[in-house]
């Protein structure tokens, strides 16, 4: 088996939690759909038929009896839940999941939306017998309003800046704004390798990893690593030129401090597992090919580890991880319109733009704009709806004029009520911190 | 004895026809039979038809009914019936009552009918080979190519331009569960024999993602070998061969089958498949028939585990012997023919002549070396950065400039892509020129090459089989700008990136391989022995 894909459900959505606090992210419903269906929709397509996916309970327990899961679902899903109380970061459920990883795996997150061609990703994984492979996309500006967000300016997310070679498929540098608190300073040594480098900042990590096993095996040794995305993959990148890289004599190098050595041991071990057959160095030495010119080293400089970036420039990526490209989302896959299953609309009502989901109650004279209704809502004669979000059950009274509003899970809004650019949520959500 | 002759020529007949039914090539023994059957068949046809005329005489004159039943038993064409029932019906004739004349005339025609079937039956096998005139019509739907029984089929890769040849590769790769790559682009006319596919446009592009159908380090190899990776006709067998050694490694035979002949047919898919990724070069080629022989060599009492450590130990034999070695035996032979304040030329990256000239250098022979160099591949470049990285003092040029330097050339020393068996090489683009001015100035030109690359083809120009590559490699980008951007919209503009040339063996003056250093019309010689050896 070439590869194993791994589905990344049991994340929170720490930064929707007016949407999740009621609902796991995974099965949020987009376009009428739970939301880890996309990726596991996209896997499907291009032909895997088993993967493995890590959840809580709670996620398992609604993915059983999702209809759309159940039915539309073809391949074999391995379910591996994880305990809700513990924090555990991307890698550390790798690590749980160590046992059942046999070959390389291609790590996915639930609130992933892409009509990407992965075998532009997985190409690279192959061909160049790369350790990483990752996708990364061109970031869209949001355009639609959010609701309960004051006043125009956004708050600053923290950029990425991601440093490419001339070719645009090397991964030169990684890192996030966060961590550059003194600047953002180069090491000599890539410089020389990589004259060229190109410094993105746009770009949005569609969180699609290609790993090799052998990564796998070492954050098994290296239990410091808990994310993938914050602390492994810059890891990684920091590794293709590190000094070991290069040399050879790898015994010799134990004779360090004993925090050193064990470091040093670690980073031998990435090095060693990296390092091609014999076979295949021979053929790459009577190979006339390079990957870069101008100097006197061999194709890759020598180096064992190797780390490739896809950047789509076309195509629908999205991350759903924000209230924003919640919205966004639901607007791309209903082109116009998508209205659910199971529910009741009366005359007389208009919806444009909006997605309704299954078993809503619609009364007469209701005109929905632009909204996102989720299941089980009831909306009364004469409501007016713009631009706002409805989580599920939520009740709006008669008369209601709601815009650029979200209505929480199960929540009440009286008639004659008008409300504009407001997070109407419960109580004991407010407690929530 | 023209008797024995024909019984024994029957069954070798059957034979033949069978072999070439199969289509199989007929080796040495059979076309000797052949002829000899030829022969002998000529001798028969002039008895028959004597005899046939006394018969048809006879018939007239005799009862027809015995001699239907005689004929009507001979009618299984093991053996000429014609003779035994020629011979017959004198016996019978004569007691048969000559009663039944209207019925006899009926009964006449059927026995002549029969007796010319059966001369047309023992003749046929003669006739195919036989270009005399034919007495009776033969099917009429013998196609023409079956009259002669040594002409060898043309390969697929050649006839791109002949729709029922493609439908076949189509159906052949469906079956093997293999997509089909589409070519790419407009064809300049002479080239539409071959293939011209995009870089942009992989074949992995259809399949499915974790590969089930073709090994993974088959599909790694093929994408390697279509991005031009591995590149080189001694990289990429040696890369071919480690995929093999991976593929029998995870190979388990099925129940009920033998390994020796299911590992073959598992094999052949994934040859198909690097072929379509990109066409396969002569050593490959060698390379995969050597391990199918190994493969099929296999006693069927080996136990699975020996079989396949048998094998790669096989794979690393020949690597080792082949490649590996042959290398070294060839720059000790190409090192006396390097004299101190030598200046040599060579061409692109050949990584057997970057060999030999780092070896002179360790062995501190004082010479400079001018690399020459060509668009769009742009090699020399690589073979540029490895001779300065030991050492050796070096000029770049472009082809284009290649008169102006050949003046202080000693010699020119030329890798091999292949060597075809009429001696000619066949070689990067841009060889046969290099060959052609050298000649021109009375330079020396040797050409290094394995033994394993020795084909059996024969080729005197580079159209009739070659392969076309990329067409958008050519456009450059200068300054932002791509001049040739929109080359598909103009409609009398073709792109042309050939891959290889053909060099005739006058300008060839040596070709230093493995066995020695041999003139390049003993190439066949080689050829013969190599075949005597296996």
């Amino acid at each position: 088996m070439e590869l194993q894909a791994v589905l990344m459900a049991a994340g929170g959505g720490s930064r929707m939690m007016d949407l999740t606090y009621n609902t796991p992210k995974p099965m949020l419903p987009v376009g009428n759909k739970p939301l880890m269906w996309y990726p596991l929709n996209l896997l499907e397509r291009v032909g895997f038929e088993e993967v493995i996916v890590i959840t809580t309970k709670e996620v398992q327990k609604m993915m059983s009896t999702d209809p759309k899961m159940k039915l539309e679902v073809k391949m074999k899903l391995d379910v591996v839940c994880i305990p809700e109380d513990t924090d555990m970061g991307t890698a550390d459920a790798l690590r749980h999941i160590q046992q059942k990883i046999k070959t390389d795996i291609l790590v996915m997150s639930c609130d992933l939306i892409t009509d990407a061609a992965l075998h532009e990703v997985v190409d690279l994984f192959r061909a160049h017998n790369a350790t990483l492979a990752m996708m990364m996309s061109k970031a869209h500006e949001f355009t639609e309003t959010v609701p309960g967000q004051k006043g125009k300016k956004k708050t600053a997310e923290q950029r990425d800046f991601v440093g490419v070679d001339e070719s645009g498929k090397r991964l030169l540098f990684m890192a996030n704004e966060a961590d550059l608190e003194e600047g953002l300073s180069i090491r000599k040594s890539i410089m020389r390798k990589h004259p060229r480098m190109h410094i993105k900042t746009g770009l949005v990590d569609a969180h699609l990893y290609c790993l090799k096993k052998s990564v796998v095996d070492f954050l098994a040794e290296n239990k410091s690593i808990s994310s993938i995305r914050g602390e492994l993959v810059p890891y990684l990148v920091r590794k293709q030129f590190s000094k070991a890289a290069n040399s050879q004599t790898t015994k010799d190098e134990a004779d360090e401090q004993s925090q050193k050595q064990k470091d040093g041991n670690v980073n031998l071990d990435l090095h060693i597992l990296s390092r091609d057959e014999p076979l295949l160095q021979l053929a790459q030495a009577y190979s006339c090919w390079n990957d870069h010119r101008g100097d006197m080293s061999d194709a890759y400089h020598g180096g064992t580890l190797r780390c490739y970036v896809h950047i789509m420039e076309q195509g629908l990526c999205y991350r759903v991880n924000t209230l924003a490209a919640y919205i966004e989302a639901n607007r791309l896959i209903g082109s116009d319109s998508i209205i659910g299953a199971g529910g009741q609309i009366a005359e007389k009502t208009s919806i444009k733009r909006s997605t309704i989901g299954n078993s809503v109650t619609v009364k007469e004279k209701v005109k929905v704009t632009n909204s996102i209704v989720m299941h089980g809502v009831t909306i009364e004669e004469g409501c007016n709806i713009q631009g706002s979000v409805i989580c599920s059950n939520a009740v709006v009274g008669r008369g209601a004029d709601l815009k650029y509003c979200l209505v929480g899970n199960g929540q009440r809004i009286e008639p004659e009520a008008e409300r504009t650019n407001e997070v109407i949520v419960g109580s004991d959500q407010l407690m929530e911190i | 004895m023209a008797d024995s002759g024909v019984t024994d020529g029957a069954e070798k007949k059957e034979d033949i026809t069978r072999v070439k039914n199969e289509g199989k090539e007929l080796s040495k023994e059979e076309k000797q039979r052949l002829r000899k059957e030829k022969k002998s068949q000529k001798k028969n046809k002039e008895k028959k038809d004597e005899q046939d005329a006394l018969a048809s005489e006879r018939e007239k004159n005799c009862a027809p009914s015995t001699l239907s039943q005689p004929a009507a038993h001979k009618e299984p064409a093991a053996s000429p019936p014609v003779q035994a029932a020629v011979s017959e019906p004198p016996a019978p004739a004569a007691g048969a009552p000559p009663a039944d004349k209207p019925a006899k005339s009926k009964a006449e025609l059927k026995a002549e009918r029969r007796a010319r079937q059966e001369a047309e039956r023992a003749s046929k096998p003669g006739k195919k080979g036989d270009p005399g005139p034919q007495s009776t019509a033969g099917k009429p739907k013998a196609p023409p190519s079956e009259l002669q029984p040594v002409v060898k089929r043309l390969p697929e890769h050649v006839q791109v331009d002949n729709p029922e040849v493609l439908k076949k590769l189509a159906k052949k790769l469906e079956r093997q569960q293999i997509p089909l790559r589409s070519d790419y682009g407009y064809k300049v006319s002479l080239f539409s024999h071959l293939h011209q596919y995009s870089r942009k446009a992989p074949l992995t592009q259809q399949l499915s993602i974790p590969s089930t159908v073709i090994h993974p380090v088959i599909v790694r190899l093929g994408l390697q070998y279509s991005q031009g990776i591995v590149a080189g006709s001694n990289a990429r067998s040696v890369a071919l061969l480690h995929a093999f050694k991976q593929v029998i490694r995870d190979y388990v035979t099925p129940p009920n089958e033998e390994l020796s002949r299911d590992m073959v047919n598992k094999l052949k898919p994934y040859i198909s498949f690097l072929n379509q990724c990109r066409p396969l070069s002569a050593s490959m080629g060698n390379a995969i028939k050597y391990i199918k022989k190994e493969i099929s060599n296999i006693p069927s009492q080996c136990k699975e585990e020996e079989a396949k450590t048998k094998l790669q130990d096989c794979i690393d034999r020949y690597i080792r012997e082949k490649i590996v070695l042959a290398a070294s035996a060839i720059s000790k032979y190409a090192i006396e023919k390097i004299s101190d304040g030598d200046v040599i030329l060579v061409y692109g990256c050949s990584s057997l002549v970057n060999h030999i000239l780092c070896e002179a250098s360790e062995k501190h022979r004082k010479f400079r070396v001018i690399v020459v160099d060509s668009r769009p591949r742009l090699e020399g470049r690589e073979a540029l950065r490895r001779l300065v990285k030991h050492g050796i003092s070096c000029t770049y040029v472009l082809i284009s400039a290649l008169s102006y330097v050949l003046p202080e050339v000693s010699k020119v020393f030329l890798g091999a892509h292949a060597l075809l068996a009429n001696g000619y090489v066949m070689s990067r683009v841009g060889t046969s020129q290099i060959a052609l001015v050298a000649k021109a100035f009375n330079v020396p030109v040797l050409v290094c090459c394995e033994t394993y690359k020795f084909c059996e083809r024969v080729q005197t120009d580079s159209f009739v089989s070659n392969e076309l590559d990329d067409p958008d490699d050519l456009m450059v980008t200068r300054k932002g700008k791509t001049q040739l951007e929109g080359w598909q919209q103009v409609s009398q503009l073709g792109l042309l990136n050939l891959v290889y040339d053909v060099t005739p063996p006058d300008f060839v003056d040596l070709v230093i391989t493995d066995l020695g250093m041999i003139p390049c019309t003993s190439v066949p010689v080689v050829l013969r022995v190599k075949n005597v050896d296996q």
